[in-house]
């Protein structure tokens, strides 16, 4: 009866052999798919039960978690959570997270590299593990003012605040936002709700305009125009372009018009600062003819149009101006219509190079990773990106945008500040001619040492009845209503 | 002449003294296992963890005495094994009384019964029987005299459950209880240890009938059916209550002892083709018939198919193994209650969770130490009984070991049955004692010196022949 019984016993182990073969694929092979899971609670119970880090800016404290008496002993809070929405995210236990939550989760929740000394110190002290902190660019009184202006008026739209030489992000609005704070509660029906809320509004409120919608940039593309002519050496402030209240499209029948029809000054011919203040479509229409597409588009490249791997650390839409596949595609793109379509964030990157002497720098977010105890332990360097235009070239584009900003009329002229602009009304929609037009204001200021770079994006001129919306009379007052927040704080 | 008489007297090697060395290790092992729960929990050193400890170093040393005292030769692998297998149970069971107290005070909702007082328990008494099993069984070939009783005892306790009203037989749907009083058991656990006797005894009766009488079909020997119709019919009566009982994981188990008992005593591998051939066929009728077993088979195929019905348990089972990983979240450190049945049915979980693939791998290895013990046992003793006996009762734990763990991780269907040693349940945890203490028997059998014959004595000198020495020259 041996035989049988060793038999048994290869059989035994071939058993247990088959056992552990299937516990690897489970807990190895599978292992990642289970973790992850939205099912599985886990790993959210898991950080919900230390002490996530907060973030902040300026001191102020955007996003935090406090000890509670709850079912989880640590719970999310962002104070004044909808004017900064769009900076911090959600945090939610059944949702997932998003923005500087989701992009710096692994700051927040202690795993990553550079909190590496101060995990192991907490596990040999025995001290309770928790997460960095992270310290944004964001001046809160900017902020606020950027989301105020917005949502006052009840207006859909986008703020981006960038300090020129640098890149930081000194605020970055998007309207209607949304209470982050259910969204982190710990009961799960608070959260549902919320989110059924806030996925079903109308318009969208989880969308951060700023980086993850384009638009068409309209008028205040010819900015690109401008610095493509000059960088050409061909052109100066002074060249003639032609004045006429309308041409026709190159190999078309199509008509282009000046805004409502006007002959762009009194002149047969117009100057290109003339062209520009007064936003005269023909003679941008003709100058890009004569430019060529290749001189446009590499000089909406340098200027980081269509680079893809913009990340603040959120990821930025990539903006671009199309194929442009005829020379009336080509009249079209320049005046910032057909198919160029811009972040808000890239749109204030023009700005702010032509504001910082043609120097590019890469926008960003986080100012310093903090441990627990508030020690700096990585302080973010301004990155250049690249030379958008030559150092003449940008202040040659300033005294051009200096002499924008003193013709328009609008609200909340700052006295004592002089501000560099332009405005920009982009039609959209499948009918364009009766759907209000996207506005637009790209400005720096103070114009002979700019300290801060905006662009306003408010969709369908703030209301939906209002056809005759402009970037000058809807978008121009937020953005020096932002302006002035900024300088008040950097003076 | 010296030494060999001074080793004839110190006789071959007990291994005693490697048993009580190997049960200091997991003494050891389990008093760190305490400590990580209570360090990962932010317990402080409480009166219960040093309760625990005493009690457990308390009752290995009462089963050491006890092992030294009754089977001297005893194979000294199979304590510290066991040992350290309910220790490890333990720590886990009270590690999950832990995290249920807590979510039971963050909820507000009353706390729930401890279950490691009562672990501890049954672990007593499980000991008080392992050694009563010492003390009796003198000698394993004696209960062969006993077989009918045995066998007739294990059906009765078998079918007691399904008999008996609902209200003292039933628990979570499964009518295997007997509850009396404070104190519920499972009398099939019992019966599973009282039929592997029978079986084994009746198969070395019959045993030359097997082989010899009876007629050939398709190649095979085939017995006659009036030699072999007691074993069929233990058999179906057995796995037939079980069924009507909706216990699909005894069932199964039963199944698969008996068929390899029939294997060991025949040495015929068509004994086991034919028993396969059958389950396949019972296992296609079962689906057809039985609700409850087309849902075991639906939820093994894709248990998140309806995660928050049926499919819960094993996918937060699944959840938990993923989490645990590798090298699992630390003991103490995961959510292993997160899973329905943490401390039983998916005791496996818990541990793969906690301990990772790592940790498995060692419970696994230890299984497979105690498992290969038993059936060396079987290899090295003489009888046929004792063989047969010893072959059967390490196999029940091989295979209730693959069904667990098997149905925990989806490997197999799941069916509701316990890890020796290591999951909650007091009639498993009293039963298998009971079982180890047999196996000890047996082994110790096996492993003690054969009784010295007496000498021949030599015919008286005076009867001795003559030789014909040849003269020298």
């Amino acid at each position: 009866m041996n035989t049988p019984v060793r038999r048994i016993a290869i059989a035994v182990m071939a058993m247990i052999l088959l056992l552990m073969a299937n516990l690897t694929y489970v807990q190895v092979v599978k292992a990642g798919d289970y973790r992850t899971d939205q099912r599985n609670q886990r790993v959210l119970l898991a950080e919900y039960s230390r002490q996530r880090g907060q973030i902040s800016a300026q001191g102020q404290v955007l996003a935090r978690s406090v000890e509670t008496d709850g079912q989880y002993p640590y719970q999310r809070e962002y104070p004044n959570g909808p004017a900064f929405a769009s900076v911090t995210g959600y945090y939610s236990l059944i949702y997932s997270a998003g923005g500087l939550e989701r992009a710096a989760n692994d700051v927040l929740n202690g795993s990553d590299d550079r909190l590496f000394t101060r995990r192991l110190s907490d596990l040999i002290t025995g001290r309770d593990p928790s997460g960095g902190n992270v310290v944004t660019t964001i001046d809160p009184a900017v902020q606020q003012a950027a989301y105020d202006e917005l949502s006052d008026s009840g207006y859909t739209g986008a703020v981006v605040a960038l300090q020129p030489a640098t890149g930081a992000i000194l605020a970055m609005a998007s309207t209607p936002s949304y209470d982050p704070g259910p969204l982190a509660s710990q009961s799960a029906t608070t959260q549902q709700d919320a989110w059924a809320e806030y996925t079903e509004a109308s318009p969208p409120v989880l969308t951060n305009r700023a980086i993850q919608e384009v638009y068409p940039p309209g008028s205040t593309f010819k900015l690109i125009d401008v610095a493509a002519a000059l960088e050409s050496g061909r052109y100066t402030p002074d060249s003639q372009l032609t004045a006429a209240s309308s041409i026709t499209l190159a190999d078309t029948a199509t008509q282009l018009q000046n805004f409502n029809g006007n002959q762009c000054g009194t002149g047969q011919t117009a100057s290109l600062r003339d062209a520009l203040q007064r936003s005269c479509n023909t003679a941008f229409a003709e100058l890009a003819q004569q430019l060529g597409e290749e001189a446009l588009r590499n000089q909406a490249e340098a200027f980081g149009i269509g680079t893809e791997d913009i990340a603040i650390p959120m990821t930025v839409v990539p903006s671009t101006i199309g194929d442009i596949e005829s020379t009336a595609a080509l009249q079209q793109t320049s005046i910032g219509q057909r198919d160029v379509a811009l972040t808000p964030m890239q749109n204030a990157m023009v700005v702010a190079a032509i504001a910082n002497g043609g120097r590019l720098m890469a926008p960003y977010l986080i100012s310093e990773v903090q441990g627990q105890d508030l020690e700096a332990l990585d302080t973010t360097a301004p990155d250049q990106l690249g030379q958008a235009v030559s150092p003449g070239v940008a202040q040659t584009l300033t005294e051009m945008m200096v002499n924008n900003e003193n013709s328009y009329q609008g609200a909340g002229k700052i006295r004592g500040v002089q501000i560099a602009a332009k405005t920009g009304t982009a039609e959209h929609g499948a009918d364009p001619k009766s759907t209000p037009p996207h506005v637009w204001y790209v400005a720096f200021a103070p114009a002979e040492n700019p300290q801060v770079a905006v662009a306003v994006l408010v969709e369908s001129g703030g209301d939906r009845n209002n056809l005759a919306a402009t970037g000058g009379a809807v978008a121009a007052p937020i953005g020096r209503a932002v302006i002035g927040a900024a300088l008040r704080g950097s003076q | 002449m010296a030494a060999p008489e001074a080793r004839e007297q110190a006789g071959p090697p007990t291994g005693r003294t490697i048993e009580l060395v190997l049960l200091a290790f997991a003494a050891v092992l389990v008093t760190g296992a305490l400590v990580l729960v209570e360090a990962n929990q932010e317990q402080t050193l409480t009166l219960d963890l040093l309760l625990i400890g005493v009690a457990y170093l308390a009752l290995l040393v009462a089963a050491h005495i006890a092992v030294r005292w009754l089977a001297p030769y005893a194979d000294p692998l199979i304590l510290p094994a066991v040992a350290l297998l309910n220790g490890l149970g333990l720590v886990m069971i009270y590690r999950l009384d832990l995290a249920k107290a807590d979510r039971a005070v963050a909820l507000g909702n009353d706390l729930p019964t401890l279950l490691w007082p009562r672990q501890v328990a049954w672990t007593g008494v499980g000991l008080v029987l392992f050694v009563a099993v010492l003390w009796i069984v003198r000698d394993h070939r004696k209960l062969a005299a006993y077989a009918y009783t045995a066998g007739f005892a294990g059906l009765v306790l078998l079918a007691l459950p399904g008999v008996l009203p609902s209200s003292i037989s039933e628990v979570n749907g499964a009518k295997i209880w007997l509850r009396l009083g404070i104190f519920s058991i499972q009398p099939g656990e019992f019966a599973k240890i009282l039929l592997i006797i029978f079986f084994a005894a009746f198969l070395v009766q019959k045993r030359d009938l097997f082989s010899t009488a009876g007629r050939r079909f398709l190649g095979m020997e085939l017995p006659r059916a009036r030699d072999l119709a007691p074993l069929l019919v233990a058999w179906a009566f057995s796995v037939g209550v079980l069924v009507l009982e909706r216990d699909l994981g005894t069932s199964l188990l039963f199944f698969g002892i008996i068929l390899v008992l029939l294997y060991t005593a025949t040495e015929r591998v068509s004994w086991m083709l034919i028993g396969l051939a059958f389950f396949a066929a019972g296992g296609i009728v079962a689906y057809q018939l039985f609700g409850h077993v087309r849902t075991r088979v639906q939820i093994w195929l894709d248990p998140f198919a309806d995660f928050d019905g049926a499919g819960f348990q094993i996918g937060q089972a699944l959840f938990g193994l993923g989490t645990g990983g590798l090298g699992g979240t630390g003991l103490g450190a995961g959510r292993p209650e997160l899973v329905p049945f943490a401390e039983s049915d998916f005791m496996l979980s818990s541990l793969g969770e906690e301990l990772g693939l790592i940790g498995l791998a060692a419970v696994m290895v230890i299984y497979l130490v105690l498992i290969t013990r038993g059936l060396r046992s079987a290899l090295a003793v003489r009888d046929s009984f004792g063989k047969l006996l010893a072959t059967g009762l390490a196999f029940t734990l091989a295979l209730q070991v693959f069904i667990v763990a098997g149905g925990a991780s989806k490997l197999i269907p799941l069916t509701g049955l316990t890890l020796p040693f290591l999951s909650y349940g007091g009639s498993s945890l009293v039963a298998n004692y009971a079982l180890v203490a047999l196996l000890l028997r047996i082994s110790n059998a096996a492993r003690a010196p054969l009784p010295r014959r007496p000498a021949t004595p030599l015919p008286p000198i005076a009867e001795a022949g003559t030789e014909l020495v040849e003269r020298p020259s």
